[in-house]
């Protein structure tokens, strides 16, 4: 299945300096996106996962140094001014946040907020844009959403906030969200409502999503391809039938034995040992290579690099996992 | 749909929670009658105040003058009302200015950090080692005495306290996603800054000029205590306690009156600004 690429993002690094000392976030990551298609971004707390969406629209630059190029419908945004990027912030590029609380502005109703990014990225006028929200509003299951539009952001459930702010995100109709955990601060069962809704809107507006998450179940209900991280890295890269059903990367086996599928109760829950290297202190070869259980000196002493093993799958490991189907878990 | 939304108490009810709030009843009924007698002294002074009657010099509280006169026959319960004219004129014009500069600065480097910041945060340190009241006379002494100068003296200095409150807050405030989703939604700087981070971080600022115009007063009678803000024969707080003073020890009371209308205005905009905190504390 080929689609024609919209996001291709080239050796982007993000570094941070703390107290004099660099920390590498995002380390040399390249990876495409095709219109339409859903790409999980999959990795622990300090992967760099959520660095490298910010990246994209060039929010980490305030803070950071980036380097790569971020190619967006053929053109490398990663260099545009910031008054540039607003006509791709919120029309082309929209993104949501993981915490429904904070992400909308307390003060405002969410009618006041949905017309501010149509008065910012449409030609539309009063009346249609207020017609719009109403739509938008109602499309992301909000019930009586002309009634709600005058309702402010405390009156709504977190579920409820994050509809808010996926009907805000998605109403200049851009044609790639990037949704930063969009569902870690809700309910279980908000939870699937929420991937539920992004995907079905993702398929009706062909929209490209790039969704960041820890939770693989969520990548493996949600997502076509998935790109692994650790320790700022991609690690393993692959469409998500094959990487879930034959996983190369021994980080990426740690990650999916630590989910508790079809495991007997009271198994004591796995984790993979060790915690994530400090960003100041990666070490000289492979960053997993201290808490992987196949390591070698070559490891320590070299980084893999992505090596490509078969079309859109690659892996970063001098020793990649094979395993017979069905003998994950 | 499984997430049902309950209504929540609205600002409305927390209105009306302050309001049963004895200190904010007091304080608005204070803030309310010093503002009529501000704006409209004549109807409540009984002479002119700056009317001088040699046949009454100097005399205690009576029927006729409820504060007694001072030592040129003028009225002094007349004289403290209209002073409130410019007391309380100098609570907002001592105070509007400092703050609008004050929270445009603040909320402008508290957004953009960087060098401006840095250079933002000597000059507050510079500033704030020294006493308000020093900085203040330093400034009135290169500008001369006299109202106008006083309120520009305290603006260059005040408006220093305003913008740390604020850049503070809109700091604070950045570490909300709105921010974030405000940049990527694309919108402009100043719509974020102006639109977004300022009406949320405002509140203590709100809280803070509350009590700043208590201080403002204060100050601004002390300037003219000392000669360098009002001048006489303009009826002035600070002015009157100092007419007052070398006679402290006969009539007190030509002193100690304007000195209870200090003391009661100030409350009065403290008890405000206590009950504005709570009002204006923002909505989870």
């Amino acid at each position: 299945m080929t689609r024609d690429t919209i996001l291709e993002v080239r050796n982007l690094s993000t570094t941070f300096t703390r107290a004099g000392r660099a920390l590498p976030a995002v380390r040399d990551v390249s990876f495409t996106l095709g219109r339409g298609e859903v790409l999980g971004l999959v990795g622990e707390s300090g992967s760099g996962k959520s660095v490298t969406l910010r990246s994209i629209l060039g929010l980490s630059r305030h803070y950071g140094t980036v380097s790569g190029e971020v190619i967006w419908k053929g053109r490398d945004i990663a260099p545009l001014s910031e008054r540039a990027l607003r006509t791709v912030r919120g029309r082309e590029i929209a993104m949501i946040f993981q915490e429904p609380m904070s992400s909308l502005n307390p003060l405002l109703t969410v009618g006041l907020q949905l017309t501010e990014v149509l008065k910012a990225h449409t030609a539309l006028n009063r009346t249609e844009r207020r017609k719009r929200a109403i739509e938008m509003l109602d499309h992301v299951g909000i019930p009586s959403a002309a009634a709600r539009l005058d309702d402010y952001p405390h009156q709504f459930s977190g579920g409820m906030r994050q509809r808010v702010m996926i009907a805000i995100a998605l109403a200049a109709r851009p044609q790639l969200l990037l949704a930063d955990e969009p569902t870690t601060a809700l309910d279980v069962t908000i939870q699937a409502q929420i991937l539920d809704l992004i995907l079905g809107l993702a398929r009706e507006y062909d929209m490209g999503v790039l969704l960041v998450t820890h939770d693989l179940g969520v990548v493996a209900q949600t997502c076509d391809r998935v790109a692994v991280m650790y320790g700022g890295r991609i690690v393993e890269e692959a469409p998500v039938t094959s990487l879930l059903s034959d996983p190369r990367h021994p980080y990426t086996m740690g990650l999916m034995r630590s989910v508790p599928e079809g495991v007997a109760p009271r198994t004591p829950l796995y984790s993979v040992p060790g915690t994530p290297p400090a960003l100041d202190a990666l070490p000289a070869g492979c960053a997993f290579a201290p808490r992987c259980p196949s390591a070698s000196a070559t490891c320590t002493a070299t980084d893999p690099g992505l090596n490509r093993l078969a079309p859109g799958r690659t892996v970063a490991c001098h020793h990649p996992v094979h395993m017979a189907k069905g003998d994950a878990a | 749909m499984s997430d049902v939304t309950l209504p929540l108490p609205e600002s409305r009810s927390r209105l009306a929670l302050a309001l049963r709030r004895p200190g904010f009843l007091m304080g608005a009924a204070i803030i309310g009658l010093s503002t009529l007698l501000a704006l409209f002294p004549w109807l409540f002074a009984p002479y002119d105040p700056n009317f001088i009657d040699y046949t009454a010099v100097g005399q205690p509280p009576s029927a006729a003058h409820p504060f007694g006169t001072d030592m040129l026959g003028r009225d002094a319960l007349s004289r403290v009302i209209w002073a409130y004219r410019i007391n309380m004129q100098m609570a907002i014009l001592a105070t509007i200015f400092a703050l609008l500069i004050g929270v445009t600065v603040g909320a402008l480097v508290g957004y953009y950090r960087g060098v401006a910041d840095m250079v933002f945060g000597r000059f507050v340190d510079a500033i704030i080692t020294f006493p308000f009241l020093v900085l203040v006379i330093a400034v009135v002494a290169v500008l001369g005495p006299g109202l106008i100068n006083m309120y520009i003296a305290i603006t260059l200095v005040g408006w220093v306290y305003y913008a740390r409150l604020m850049r503070a807050e809109v700091i604070g405030q950045m570490g909300n996603d709105y921010a974030a989703a405000g940049l990527v939604m694309g919108y402009s700087d100043r719509r974020i800054i102006f639109r977004h981070l300022l009406p949320n971080a405002i509140t203590p600022v709100i809280v803070y000029w509350m009590t700043d115009m208590a201080l403002a007063i204060l100050l601004g009678s002390s300037l003219g205590y000392l000669g360098l803000g009002a001048q006489p024969p303009q009826s002035e707080w600070g002015v009157l306690i100092a007419e007052g003073r070398n006679f402290i020890t006969t009539a007190w009371w030509l002193s100690l009156m304007p000195g209870i209308a200090i003391v009661l205005t100030g409350l009065g905009f403290s008890l405000l600004g206590d009950a504005m905190a709570d009002l204006l504390r923002p909505r989870g």
